[in-house]
């Protein structure tokens, strides 16, 4: 209804300052602005991992000679192992993988060092329950490794020279290849969105359901003066948010931090803004505290945790939902944070991811400031 | 802007779909007039304000607030004008204080002036003392006081109230009337609306509404000698059966419930307070006694209702 842009910003603080009032009183908003995501965060990075550690190992040890207790001995030190059961029967072995209280069963057989010491090809068998594919995956990886580990110390050993090749892998950003360095920053992206929107989306709605709206549009204040003074207290509860989830990420899970703090809360601050410019936009658009909560815990949540590259790899999903992730603003805050993190990367990598987060503030902004009206029926 | 109207609309129209809620109305207010807008729930007076106010865009009409225009002009009108809506509208969550902080600083009032209107709203709304109490907390009359001390930081020149006595007891009533003569005294012009009839007799000039349509508007007084013929009160315990029966009456013009007891729009008082207690025990129903009244709003709004072939909304 207003067509010239006069802005003031005296309008703007009462807006802001009596929208502090509010959520300082509102127990319910400061669990969702504190408390939600700093538990999100320590659940999340723990939950979420691709690590596999204490695998339940049962061993048949048919040769009970010194080489195959070096082997089960290499399986022990490597730490991704346990060994639960020693067997005496092959027969055993299946109904130990059947009741799943081992993933992962060891045959060596009889002669084996024998083998061994006459420099004959000797063969192990790993029988896995391959119920979880990922796992059992991953399981038999490790058992490869630790077998050519400990084949090449054999090699060593019998003193043939060197072993031919050998490859010397080595990993850069995550050296450890802990999964919680992955997915701890992404987390951040994520939830921030999450959290951001289902702040703000009570905002308007709230005005609505309790008919302060109609006082307050009966007044002259801007709807820009509005949306930006109920935008402000959220996006300093935003920024404290990223710094204490920072912080979860570097002490409780030794996150490294190699970039520049500066551009990560600058980003932070322009993603946040789109995040709380789109729960108002959902909750000018519904005017209803409960179906705001419900649209924006929807419309961030799945596409933020599903299609952000937090724990599905983008590059194999399909066609479709590739094309969909472009406009989940997450993904761009996931590299974002993933690049300041473990790589220490700046501005001249994360430039477009930087542009992405103005345009997504940009729209964040329009949208919540267009769906505002100052129109009562 | 001494000598401009305060408020003008002509032909101000608003529809919601098919119903008409504001159908065709014209009117005038006069700087430092009590305007007063009576009409039953339903009857378009709160979606008139709200068009006054710049809530609601007309669905056609014209019409100047402040000297500004309705249509192009609803965020300079707010400048110049306070409002106070029908429901409570205040934040239930903030101090008295706090609310008048909040709404000072929307309607741009700082400094000394701040300090000054803050402790006058507070003498005003007899919340000095309460002035850290939650708004939620206080009972309705003193929210009342306060929504008005409020919407009027600013000191604007005209002051819209939507039914502002709705729910509170008769004595918050009258002392919340006495404030609004007191802003007309300082020429604030103030609209009010109501659905209390004695209510009405307080204002300067009164437009009956009904059914979205502006059907009279004048002086209270001459309201009600719009109504020449004499108006007999029938004391009954059975009033609406009363007043069913007397419809068709002989020498009865119109019947209608008034409180507890009927009245009567008779062609002549003598003939009617003799003949109409027979016509009622024929019938069945009692009659304790038949006085003489002189018209009130009520039976004008009756009376002016029918006289345009409608009903009363409600």
């Amino acid at each position: 209804m207003t067509r010239s842009l006069d802005l003031s910003a005296r309008r703007l603080l009462a807006m802001a300052r009596k929208e502090t009032l509010q959520l300082k009183r509102d127990y319910r908003s400061l669990i969702t602005a504190f408390v939600y995501p700093a538990l999100m965060i320590v659940f999340f990075g723990y939950v979420i991992t691709f690590d596999i550690r204490d695998i339940n190992l049962a061993v048949y040890d048919q040769d009970g000679s010194q080489r195959s207790r070096e082997l089960i001995q290499a399986f022990q030190a490597a730490g991704y192992f346990r060994v639960t059961q020693r067997l005496d029967r092959y027969q055993d072995i299946q109904p130990l993988l059947d009741r799943g209280a081992v993933r992962l069963a060891l045959v060596i057989p009889p002669g084996f060092q024998r083998d061994l010491s006459a420099g004959r090809p000797a063969a192990v068998q790993a029988l896995v329950d391959g119920a979880d594919a990922n796992t059992a995956a991953i399981a038999l990886n490790y058992a490869g490794g630790i077998v050519t580990a400990y084949s090449a110390r054999v090699l060593l050993r019998a003193s043939q020279g060197s072993v031919p090749v050998v490859a010397q892998a080595r990993v850069w950003y995550n050296e450890t290849l802990k999964s919680s360095n992955m997915v701890v920053p992404g987390l951040i992206a994520v939830i921030m969105m999450v959290i951001a929107a289902m702040l703000t989306a009570l905002t308007v709605a709230r005005e609505w359901d309790r008919g302060t709206m109609e006082q307050l549009a009966a007044t002259p204040v801007h709807r820009v003066e509005v949306i930006l003074g109920k935008l402000l207290p959220y996006l300093v509860i935003g920024l404290i948010d990223v710094i204490a989830a920072v912080a979860i990420g570097l002490l409780l899970f030794q996150v490294p931090f190699r970039g520049n703090p500066v551009l990560l809360v600058g980003l932070a601050a322009l993603f946040l803004v789109g995040s709380l410019g789109m729960g108002i936009f959902i909750s000018a658009a519904t005017k209803t505290q409960l179906l705001a909560t419900q649209v924006s815990l929807l419309a961030t949540y799945i596409p933020s945790l599903l299609l952000s590259g937090l724990i599905f790899d983008l590059a194999s999903m399909p066609f479709a939902l590739r094309v969909i992730s472009l406009v989940v603003p997450a993904r761009y805050f996931v590299v974002v944070v993933r690049g300041i993190f473990l790589k220490g990367v700046g501005p001249e990598v994360l430039w477009i991811q930087g542009l992405a987060m103005i345009a997504f503030a940009a729209i964040g902004l329009t949208l919540a400031v267009r769906a505002f009206r100052k129109e009562i029926a | 802007m001494t000598d401009a109207l305060a408020v003008e609309v002509h032909q101000l129209t608003r529809t919601f779909g098919d119903f008409v809620a504001v159908d065709r109305v014209s009117f005038e207010v006069r700087p430092g007039e009590i305007f007063g807008f009576l009409g039953p729930n339903g009857a378009g007076k709160t979606t008139t304000i709200k068009m006054l106010t710049g809530l609601l865009a007309p669905t056609s009409g014209s019409g100047r607030v402040a000297g500004f225009d309705l249509a192009r002009e609803s965020e300079a009108i707010k400048q110049r004008i306070g409002y106070m809506s029908q429901l409570f509208s205040l934040y239930a969550d903030l101090t008295v204080e706090e609310n008048i902080a909040f709404f000072a600083g929307l309607y741009g009032v700082t400094g000394a002036r701040l300090a000054e209107r803050r402790d006058w709203a507070l003498e005003m709304s007899h919340l000095t003392e309460h002035r850290r109490q939650m708004t939620g907390t206080l009972p309705l009359g003193f929210k009342q006081r306060l929504a008005l001390g409020c919407a009027v930081l600013h000191q604007p020149p005209i002051l819209f109230l939507d039914e502002p006595t709705s729910g509170v007891d008769p004595t918050s009533r009258r002392n919340f009337w006495d404030l609004i003569y007191q802003f007309a005294d300082r020429s604030t012009t103030v609209f009010v609306s109501t659905h209390y009839m004695e209510e009405a007799e307080y204002c300067h000039r009164l437009a009956l509404m009904n059914r979205g349509r502006l059907i009279a508007l004048d002086r209270p007084a001459a309201l009600r000698g719009r109504l020449t013929e004499p108006i007999v009160e029938i004391t009954t315990d059975q009033g609406p059966a009363a007043a069913q029966a007397l419809q068709g009456a002989p020498g009865v013009i119109e019947a209608a419930m008034f409180g507890r007891a009927v009245h009567v729009v008779a062609e002549r008082a003598a003939v009617a307070a003799e003949t109409l207690p027979r016509w009622l025990a024929q019938r069945g129903i009692n009659c304790r006694g038949t006085s003489l009244v002189p018209p009130s709003l009520e039976d004008v709004f009756v009376s002016l209702v029918r006289r345009e072939g409608g009903v009363v909304a409600g």
